[in-house]
């Protein structure tokens, strides 16, 4: 397939699903600052929530302090910020449109939908219960996008480098995740902090969709380095590094086999999903967590470039 | 403005055999129901995305070209004569370009001033004495027709180098396969749907002799801000071949690739919907960002076909058009089926003093418009429009042809108020390849949606509709 069509592809998976994150993370913020001081501590989750969208940097250009107001509308329709959710869901579109011969009529018409159906809610929301709405809408936008590329599209490489680009912004997502709350995720051995964590940790897992599966996997109350073994180590958790690091592997060798060549990509995804296979939470904890995750994102961010090096370009 | 030839009732409000059942039909209908339906139509098309940028648009805004669910309809034994007609037509058209940039017979002969030709500016030097394969430069012909009579149809304009508008004939019919399957089992209507499998053949069948047993064809587009796009990306999906832009095609040891997951991968037929000047950076405008570096060179060296040919803009000028009769005669010995619409050259001094005395009454066209820009309709335009333009003829007598107005047919549309007539026209697309030509029944209808108004282009707010050619 051409080149360009393999990389619009790759791109549009990445753009709803980075907006379907948004959208998690903000109604995640919205609701840790419903609830009373008392419950969650003093930390600026507004600020929080720009920081896991990686945005720091552009939103404090403009802004001098992160509120609720400015966040929100930083993060959904801020057109100068390139990552707000309508952003996503216009140069999804836009890549969805450039290769219209590649994706299904059923992808096609959610991508186009939600693009048309953008318009409904402008470009400002006024009340919380508008902006839950919206949140909401932008997470089954995601979903149904999902379930039309996996229900509808040939399992051949237009699939693959559309699960791709899915699987590398996921792993992105939920390592951006960990990397901002790991204060809160301690050791075993440490001395945890008092009930007011058990908030922030349901926060966490909330917003990778886990909260209930925590409890069918580990069948305990909430603890910090069990919530850090499924994000980062349990293949069972669909937004966990292994899993990503699972389906990338897969399809990488797919793709591979297809084209009769193993490559850079191929060697790099293995080499990471080995990483994680060998990796155990103890020994993580011991040489920080903190390390481990911003040596992961790094690490995903190159296989990113080796992808597109390999067939992207 | 004469009365003009309504398809539905002709000139006597009698309701012509071919429209009976519809009529019958519309009168059952109630009027929201159709309402309805017109508007279901109309969120289907911006569902599908079959949208359209208008040139001249500040902002990048999407259009639909307005879908009028009433068919036009055309009996057998009507669509025979122009088949063939057309048929004869692009055959005339495909001689004579052989022989322009060949043996010239035809300026020889005397047939054609030689300026009309050589001083063309769509004429390609670079296509001097070069063979295309197999012979075929109009891979693809969109030839305007109108009627103006119960039996006279006139071959308004020829369109022989990027025509469009077939997506709109193809999702014209599966839109109304879908909302009215009622009317479908009233009526036998040829299909249209194997246009796309016809198009594949021709292409497959120009393919150079250096290609594989198994051609590569590709379809070459501007990208998504062309104003036909979808029309682009739509007829690639169909036909199952990939859809390039100018950066995805690289010429290597004078062969066309493109780039792929797995690598270069050899291109053997291009179609092309960019223009001539923006193909190859190499060979025309050196700015352009469209085109690919070389692609001329691998083309005269006959290791890719571009369908349609480079140059065939000196065919479908309105000056040439002109001479079309003439042009039929030559190369065919045969009478033309179907004729143009009186013209006059204003470079000739009897036409032309014919002409200015009668401007109010006629139609005068600029030799290399499109579009239905920079035209005067005598009998629309006020006296100071009039006098402009006499200027302006005056001062260049060979930029422009006239013709008299035109009592375009019209159709029953959906307006306002109801049901009224409108003008319309007919684009049928003629597939040339190297076996045979290929006509798929009917083609696009276009229609003029401001009532007494003659323009049907899409680019200045006309609309479409399905067009009906009925089984035998």
């Amino acid at each position: 397939m051409l080149s360009r069509t393999a990389d619009n592809l790759y791109w549009v998976a990445r753009y709803v699903e980075r907006a379907e994150y948004l959208a998690r993370i903000l109604e995640v913020t919205m609701r840790l600052t419903s609830l009373p001081i008392g419950y969650v501590g003093a930390t600026n989750e507004w600020e929080s929530a720009i920081a896991t969208a990686g945005c720091s940097k552009a939103f404090y250009a403009r802004h001098s302090e992160a509120n609720e107001a400015n966040v929100m509308e930083f993060l959904t329709f801020a057109p100068q910020n390139p990552s707000s959710i309508s952003n996503c869901i216009e140069l999804a579109r836009t890549n969805a449109r450039a290769v219209r011969t590649a994706i299904t009529g059923e992808m096609w018409d959610v991508i186009n939908g939600a693009w048309l159906d953008l318009e409904r809610f402008g470009n400002a929301l006024g009340s919380r219960e508008e902006f839950m709405r919206f949140l909401r809408w932008v997470q089954e936008t995601s979903l149904r996008f999902d379930g039309s590329a996996f229900r509808t599209m040939l399992r051949n490489d237009m699939y693959w480098f559309s699960r791709l680009g899915l699987n590398i912004e996921r792993a992105d997502n939920t390592a951006r995740i960990l990397d901002k709350k790991y204060h809160l995720l301690l050791p075993a051995d440490a001395r945890i902090g008092g009930p007011l964590d058990y908030y922030q940790w349901a926060a966490i897992l909330r917003s990778v969709s886990a909260l209930t599966s925590y409890h069918w996997v580990y069948r305990e109350g909430l603890k910090p380095w069990l919530i850090a073994d499924l994000l980062i180590l349990n293949p069972q958790m669909p937004r966990s590094l292994a899993s990503c690091y699972d389906n990338l592997v897969r399809h990488c060798d797919s793709i591979a086999t297809a084209y009769g060549r193993q490559g850079p990509a191929q060697r790099k995804a293995r080499a990471i999903r080995t990483k994680l296979q060998n990796a155990r939470m103890e020994e993580i904890f011991q040489r920080g967590l903190h390390e481990f995750i911003e040596e992961f994102i790094a690490d995903n961010n190159q296989l990113g470039s080796a992808i597109t090096r390999q067939y992207l370009m | 403005m004469a009365f003009a030839f309504d398809e539905m009732l002709g000139h006597d409000e009698q309701v012509r055999g071919t429209y009976a059942a519809l009529n019958t039909w519309l009168r059952d209908q109630s009027p929201d129901l159709l309402e309805q339906r017109c508007q279901e139509a109309e969120l289907l098309f911006r569902r599908i995305g079959i949208t359209f940028a208008v040139y001249g648009e500040t902002d990048s805004t999407e259009r639909l070209i307005p879908f009028d669910v009433i068919p036009r309809i055309l009996s057998s034994a009507e669509w025979d004569i122009l088949h063939r007609g057309l048929e004869q037509r692009v055959r005339a058209i495909n001689l004579y370009l052989n022989d322009i940039y060949g043996r010239r017979d035809i300026l020889r002969a005397g047939v054609l001033p030689e300026e009309m030709v050589f001083q063309n500016p769509l004429f390609r030097p670079e296509m001097n004495g070069q063979r295309v394969p197999h012979d075929v430069y109009v891979h693809i012909a969109g030839i305007d027709i109108v009627r103006v009579d119960e039996n006279t149809f006139y071959v308004l304009e020829d369109n022989a180098r990027t025509p469009s508008g077939v997506s709109y004939m193809l999702e014209n019919r599966e839109i109304m396969l879908r909302l009215f399957p009622d009317l479908f089992s009233r009526y036998r209507v040829a299909p249209v749907e194997i246009y796309p499998d016809e198009l594949l053949a021709t292409l497959r069948s120009v393919a150079p002799a250096a290609a594989s047993a198994e051609p590569t064809v590709v379809l070459l587009t501007p990208g998504i801000y062309n104003s036909a796009y979808f029309e682009h990306s739509f007829l690639a999906d169909k036909l199952g071949i990939e859809l390039v832009e100018g950066r995805d095609l690289l010429v290597k040891n004078g062969v066309v690739h493109m780039r792929t997951t797995e690598g270069l991968k050899r291109v053997d037929v291009i179609y092309r919907r960019v223009d001539d000047e923006f193909l190859d950076p190499l060979a025309f405008r050196p700015d352009t960002e469209l085109g690919v570096p070389g692609l001329m060179a691998a083309y005269l060296a006959g290791q890719v076909t571009l369908a349609n040919a480079v140059g065939t803009g000196v065919a479908d000028d309105k000056a040439i058009y002109s001479y079309m009769p003439e042009i039929v005669q030559f190369y065919l010995s045969e009478e033309p089926i179907l004729n143009n619409v009186p013209t006059w050259r204003c470079r000739e001094p009897a036409h032309l003093s014919h002409v200015l005395d009668r401007l109010p009454e006629l139609v005068v066209k600029v030799v290399n418009g499109s579009g239905g820009y920079g035209m005067l309709v005598g009998p629309a335009a006020s006296k100071a429009e009039i006098a402009e333009f006499r200027a302006r003829i005056k001062t260049n007598p060979k930029s422009y042809i006239a013709q008299p107005t035109l009592s375009l047919s019209t159709c029953p549309t959906f307006v306002d108020r109801g049901v009224a007539p409108r003008h319309i026209d007919l684009r049928p697309f003629v597939l040339t390849g190297r076996d045979r030509i290929r006509i798929v029944p009917g083609g696009l209808t276009r229609v003029a949606l401001q009532s007494g108004s003659l323009v049907v282009n899409s680019s200045q707010g006309g609309g479409t509709k399905d067009t009906w050619v009925l089984d035998r």
